[in-house]
């Protein structure tokens, strides 16, 4: 049983009892334990099922390296899946629930998976359900998705509120163990500005439990002033709980901040994303203990040795009252010493080495701990949990010596150091021969914008694992990211013999054996699954990872990776350098969407485009149709008509009366100097210099491939100055454009542009009854006479600052009018005040659409799709023909585009008056190289026309206007079709009468 | 500017009080200048009409009610009481008459806001990828706030923020969220 | 997320607030140009493993184009300049063959 002991636990406070539940159970813990700590306290050994074999799995770890305990966290609209009880801090009335099992943990039919091992082999899936074909989709993949993934997907939505922030620093350390401290306090003392980040929620790493000193002290007592010192600084910033997740290019680093993990709803963020530009970075990381690989090494109770040390000593929490050691270098040691101090029984250490004559072996004989050499785990035995261990010779093949009961095992197979932060911008490592490991290689570390080291990994996560190498060594670093400091503290700790890598126990393990050792434990990767891998082919070690799933899991293979490219190397009778490891990838450890969304949820998950009028719209009965960012009103609903009837209705409403359109999203640009003329000519198809002042000219854009980008009325507003419309959600991308153009072409042009798309609200004042309305306002005189078709005025409307234009994009009269956005909504309920007896409605964009169709108007989006140049849609009138240049003019002449058998545009009038569905195809004789329809054409636009009382669409049409008469037959998705015959796409008032009132 | 007519800032002055105080202010005249900034008259023009030289790259120039901020290598943002903006627009043009300039009236097209008290830098180190400790007095940073451009600059009483009128509700949401008691960066 | 200097405001400005323009110094070639210069014009990049010059935009920032010098594989910048000339600058020239000393060189 595991249980708590009396004394002893460094990080907890008995004083603070929390309670908690685990599968509904309710459990007590202390303050300052995780939730490992908790549940092993309180003999939860069991914690969860693996994920292919549903095998019983517990703690193996005690960092986040933990591949087994993963719960889902909380409930309902705070649930969170696949959350590590090593890394969850306890707090009262936390709930938290076992994953991948059904009915219960304890009893799991999934785990008849387990008995069918032999028949999932590394690559099953990819073996499997080949055929027939058919199966796939409808047996095969439903059961898998059914049996796939480990937590529950939350349903409801977060509760939690998320935040980023962002950071800048000369000096960024991550990790605050001894290492991280020490190159901090360096890096402060220099007056570099420094932030320390640590994933935990307490300072100092491991040293204290592995019973450093530092300078004469404890380890304990050095961190505790160290954190002072730099407490006291103003030019150090600290932050625990904050995992540092990744690093970037440029000194960029993402660190994940569990602001409120342990305190839930208590109003902060549940987490905060910081966005850190470093000038250098110290990865002081760590490193992580390495699981030996041998039969049964994945049932509970079988722990990483220095997770059961921290157990024992920062949560005083007994594994069970015989734990047996294993392992193949000194530092285990420390486990069966403390544990022996904690007045717990270790019957034996199993040390893989042919002689362990170190000081901490001394130790622990003298202590009275049996040790033998050249011993190995045949196989551990238990189902649930660990009832005993048979002991081999690791020089051979397996046979039992003798069986030793127990509760527990503490393996180690040596330690990694956590380069992943090293590694993520391209840091390179080297194999160190005599710790078994990869580390980085400091001549070759990821680079700065300046070409200089970016990352300096300082301490074990740069491979200097024993004590003093580790202070000295991140004391190094801390100089180099700053300036040099004097003498390094000293640290000592008992000296280690060489440890010696041992990649499978025994060493000649059996088939039934390696099929039984564990390297993934969260994906069921065992050692004889990467050696099938090796025999059939997968020599790369990113194929093997994905071809058995090795390291793939939400733990990335922190625990698995090394000893599993150590077998693959083995089996390709390779060197472990010459395999090399799989990519480093961020972020360190899983971060929830939450953070990364940060702010942007709800109401500000973009920046939506309010115009002026917007309050009154919605206020209306608007139906909002998104526009580029912007909303506008696709329809007023009135009573309780449908929005086609609203569409229906407001048409006919401007056809007749008159209609208000809110046009605020125009895009309006201002463009001055001598140069503006001649600049405009080169921008717009047309000519625009000789527009007299006073005027209105339609122009089209094009890039320079030739194909139209946008449109729009160009006023010239005084000598130098013009004004060019663009379309809703065109003007920044417009202005944008003219500026690259102005900059980095004809940069010795003199012209100015402003984009003063939002300083102005306009509004489109559109019908019979236009010119009525506006006299109501009165101010200005609007006459056919004064301001006749294409033309514009500056005056006071009704007491507003305007600029009217008489321009029409409905074949109606029409004035759109700008006046200061401030007094946008002021003057939109003036006209509707004013033009009540007139029968004035406001109209959406649907509306707009409808009307700009029946006198077959282009849209932009619709009548183009970035391949359509202005030729196609008979718009060659737009176009000079004597401008030696405009942008596009050399795309256009390309002979594709210059050939006649391209698609134009027509109008297309159904025979039977029905709609045509938009973006349908007109389909030709015959059939292509691949076997479907040949095709001529295809809709652009496709409306019912309420003032024509029929369907009416527009379409690109394989030499259209040369076909006029001609019917096409169009498939409707679902069967049959629709006949269309090709027309001239000016529906409504062909000869343009009705605008020119 | 009629006499009838009462502009109204985007939000109607909105504001919020969290760990940070946040105003919509408004509405503020502004005036976009663009011109080379060797132009001889510039300098002159500027401080007949504006009472205000000619800033250096970056930084913003304030006295009174007035502002002159360097907004890019050739372009000025003045700052003026709203009703003077037709006056003013007129006097620089006036002034800088037969020099290639752009005079405009923008004062509609933004939105502007003050975020005051002592946590006011934790707000906006929220939103902006800039080193606001390092931003220097008088320093005029255009940046974005989340997803949406704005400028800003700080005084002895907080930051001003501005931003394009469109997305004035937005910014407003952005500032309320990251102002929240609570969520302070730096709790003491 | 690349950190480059605005050569016109000094503003050290983060990725976020630039907008990419792609390939720098090419040649503009309109009416009267060859099919092969249109086309080299249009679509003919570079895509070196190395030294490469390309726009930048400012767009949160002054709204000014620049041009950049930069390390495609190491991401080391060499420089940053206004983007009104046709060539880079000879001192940047000379400071990026200090730096790769087998460089080909520009064009």
């Amino acid at each position: 049983m595991s249980a708590r002991l009396a004394k002893g636990g460094r990080l907890i406070d008995r004083s603070k009892a929390h309670r908690f539940t685990f599968n509904c159970k309710w459990m007590r813990g202390f303050e300052g334990d995780t939730l490992s700590a908790a549940l092993l306290a309180n003999d939860q050994m069991l914690v969860g099922r693996s994920f292919k074999y549903h095998r019983p799995r517990g703690i193996v770890a005690s960092g986040p390296e933990e591949p087994n305990g993963l719960v889902n966290l909380g409930k309902g609209d705070r649930l969170e899946p696949n959350q590590r009880t090593t890394t969850t801090e306890l707090f009262d009335g936390l709930t938290a629930e076992s994953q991948n099992h059904w009915p219960s943990l304890e009893n799991d039919i999934g785990v008849v998976n387990n008995y069918a091992a032999r028949f999932l082999p590394a690559g099953f899936y990819y073996k499997t359900f080949l055929q027939p074909r058919a199966a796939w989709k409808h047996v095969f993949e439903p059961i898998v998705r059914h049996s796939a993934g480990l937590g529950k997907a939350p349903k409801d939505r977060d509760a939690d509120r998320y935040e980023q922030a962002y950071a800048f620093c000369d000096v960024l350390v991550i990790g605050g163990g001894v290492a991280g401290l020490q190159a901090a306090l360096v890096a402060g003392r220099s007056g570099a500005r420094v932030m320390l980040l640590e994933q935990t929620g307490h300072w100092g790493g491991r040293a204290p439990v592995d019973g450093v000193e530092i300078d004469g002290q404890p380890a304990d007592a050095w961190v505790k002033t160290t954190v002072q010192a730099l407490e006291a600084m103003e030019n150090v910033t600290l932050r625990k709980r904050c995992m540092g997740a990744g690093v970037y290019d440029h000194g960029y680093v993402l660190a994940d901040e569990k602001v409120a993990d342990h305190t839930p709803g208590d109003g902060r963020p549940k987490h905060r994303l910081w966005r850190i530009r470093a000038g250098r970075i110290i990865a002081a990381t760590g490193a992580i203990e390495r699981p030996l690989s041998f039969a049964g090494n994945d049932i509970p109770g079988v722990m990483l040795a220095a997770a059961v040390r921290d157990y024992v000593v920062n949560f005083a929490v007994s594994p069970g009252d015989r734990t047996v050691v294993v392992t193949n270098n000194d530092d285990a040691y420390r486990t069966a010493i403390a544990l022996h101090q904690a007045g717990l029984s270790v019957p034996v250490i199993l040390d893989a080495r042919l002689t362990a004559t170190g000081a901490l072996p001394e130790q622990a004989r003298k202590l009275g701990i049996r040790v033998e050499t050249n011993r190995a785990i045949a196989m551990v035995q238990g189902g649930k949990r660990v009832k005993r261990v048979s002991i081999c010779a690791q020089a051979g093949e397996g046979a039992v010596l003798e069986e030793i009961a127990c509760e527990a095992v503490a393996m180690s197979g040596g330690w990694s150091p956590v380069v992943h932060l090293w590694s993520h911008c391209g840091g390179k490592l080297i194999w160190d021969e005599a710790t078994a490991c990869f580390r980085p290689d400091a001549a070759r570390p990821p680079l700065n914008h300046d070409g200089s080291a970016m990352v300096i990994a300082a301490g074990a996560a740069n491979g200097a694992l024993p004590a003093a190498d580790t202070l000295a060594d991140a004391h190094r670093a801390g100089e180099a990211a700053s300036k040099p400091a004097g003498e390094a503290p000293k640290a000592t700790a008992a000296e280690e013999a060489p440890m010696e890598a041992v990649w499978l126990m025994p060493q000649g393990a059996p088939v039934k054996l390696r099929a039984k050792a564990w390297l993934d434990y969260q994906n069921d990767v065992k050692v004889s699954d990467v050696q099938l891998a090796a025999r059939e082919g997968y020599e790369s070690v990113e194929h093997t990872k994905r071809y058995t799933t090795l390291g793939m899991a939400t733990d990335q293979g922190k625990l698995s990776n090394i000893n599993g490219l150590a077998v693959l190397a083995d089996a390709l009778n390779e060197h472990i350098p010459q395999v090399g490891t799989t990519t480093f990838r961020p972020p360190y450890t899983p971060v929830t969407f939450g953070a990364l969304a940060g702010e942007a949820r709800g109401e500000i998950f973009q920046p939506l485009r309010r115009t002026p009028m917007h309050d009154w719209h919605d206020a209306h009965g608007a139906y909002w149709e998104p526009v580029g960012l912007w909303r506008r009103p696709y329809c007023y609903t009135q009573g309780g008509e449908s929005h086609e009837k609203s569409v229906h209705r407001e048409v006919l409403n401007v056809r007749n009366n008159v209609g208000l359109l809110d046009a605020s999203t125009l895009g309006k640009i201002i463009v001055k100097g001598p140069d503006a003329g001649r600049f405009l000519d080169m921008l717009y198809t047309g000519v625009m210099s000789t527009l007299p002042i006073g005027k209105c000219r339609y122009g089209l854009m094009c890039n320079e491939n030739g194909f139209l980008s946008d449109d729009g009325v160009v006023a010239r507003i005084d000598e130098d100055t013009w004004l060019c419309h663009t379309t809703s959600g065109g003007a920044d991308r417009i202005h944008a454009h003219m500026e690259d153009w102005l900059q980095c072409e004809w940069w010795d042009w003199q012209v100015w542009t402003a984009n003063v798309t939002e300083q102005y609200a306009q509004v489109a004042v559109v019908g019979p009854n236009a010119r009525k309305l506006l006299e109501k306002l009165g101010g200005m005189d609007v006459s056919k006479e004064t301001l006749p078709f294409m033309q514009w005025a500056d005056g006071m409307l009704g007491g507003f600052r305007a600029r009217v234009y008489r321009i029409s994009f409905s074949g109606e009269l029409s004035y759109e009018i700008a006046i200061p956005a401030s007094e946008g909504r002021a003057f939109w309920e003036a006209c509707l005040a004013a033009g009540a007896e007139f029968g004035v409605m406001p109209y959406g964009t649907e509306a707009l659409h409808v009307l700009r169709a029946e006198k077959g108007f282009i849209m932009i989006g619709d009548e183009t799709d970035g391949t359509v140049i202005p030729q196609d849609l008979g718009l060659g009138w737009a176009i000079s023909k004597k401008k030696a240049d405009y942008l596009g003019k050399r795309g256009q002449e390309r002979s594709f585009l210059a050939d006649p058998d391209r698609w134009k545009l027509v109008g297309l009038e159904t025979l039977d008056g029905s709609v045509i569905p938009d973006g349908a195809i007109a389909v030709a004789e015959g059939k292509n190289a691949n076997g479907q329809r040949n095709t001529q054409g295809r809709v652009t636009s496709s409306y019912h026309s309420p003032t024509l009382g029929k369907g009416i669409a527009m379409g690109l049409v394989l030499r259209g206007p040369d076909r006029m008469g001609e019917v096409l037959d169009f498939p409707k998705i679902g069967g049959g079709s629709v006949k269309a015959r090709i027309v001239d796409q000016v529906f409504y008032d062909k000869e343009g009468a009705k605008q020119n009132v | 500017m009629s006499e009838l007519i009462t502009p109204i800032s985007a939000l109607g002055n909105a504001r919020y009080d969290g760990f940070a105080a946040i105003r919509e202010i408004g509405p503020t005249g502004m005036i976009t200048l663009r011109c080379k900034q060797d132009v001889a008259a510039l300098p002159g023009a500027l401080q007949a009409c504006m009472g205000l030289g000619l800033p250096e790259k970056r930084r913003i120039l304030t006295e009174g009610q007035r502002s002159i901020g360097w907004m890019g290598p050739d372009e000025l943002l003045l700052i003026l009481p709203y009703a003077e903006v037709a006056a003013m627009i007129a006097a620089l043009t006036e002034a800088l008459k037969g020099e290639h300039v752009l005079v405009v009236d923008v004062s509609d097209a933004r939105a502007m806001f003050r975020i005051e008290g002592e946590r006011a830098t934790e707000v906006l180190a929220k939103l902006c990828p800039v080193d606001l400790s390092n931003l220097a007095p008088g320093e005029l940073r255009r940046t974005r706030a989340a997803q949406v451009a704005a400028a800003l600059w700080q005084d002895e009483a907080g930051f001003t923020l501005v931003g394009f009128r469109s997305v004035a509700g937005y910014l407003m949401g952005l500032l309320t969220h990251s102002a929240m008691p609570g969520s302070e960066l730096f709790p003491a | 997320m690349l950190i480059l200097e605005c050569p016109y405001c000094g503003v050290k400005a983060e990725e976020t607030e630039l907008s990419p323009g792609y390939e720098a110094h090419l040649k503009r070639y309109g009416p009267g140009a060859s099919d092969d210069e249109f086309e080299s014009y249009m679509f003919a990049r570079k895509n070196p493993k190395g030294v490469h010059f390309e726009r930048w935009r400012h767009v949160y920032g002054c709204g000014k184009w620049f041009l950049a010098a930069r390390c495609t594989a190491t991401l080391e910048v060499f420089g940053t300049y206004p983007a009104q000339t046709s060539a880079p600058p000879p001192d940047l020239i000379e400071a990026i063959k200090a730096k790769r000393p087998g460089w080909e060189g520009y064009k």
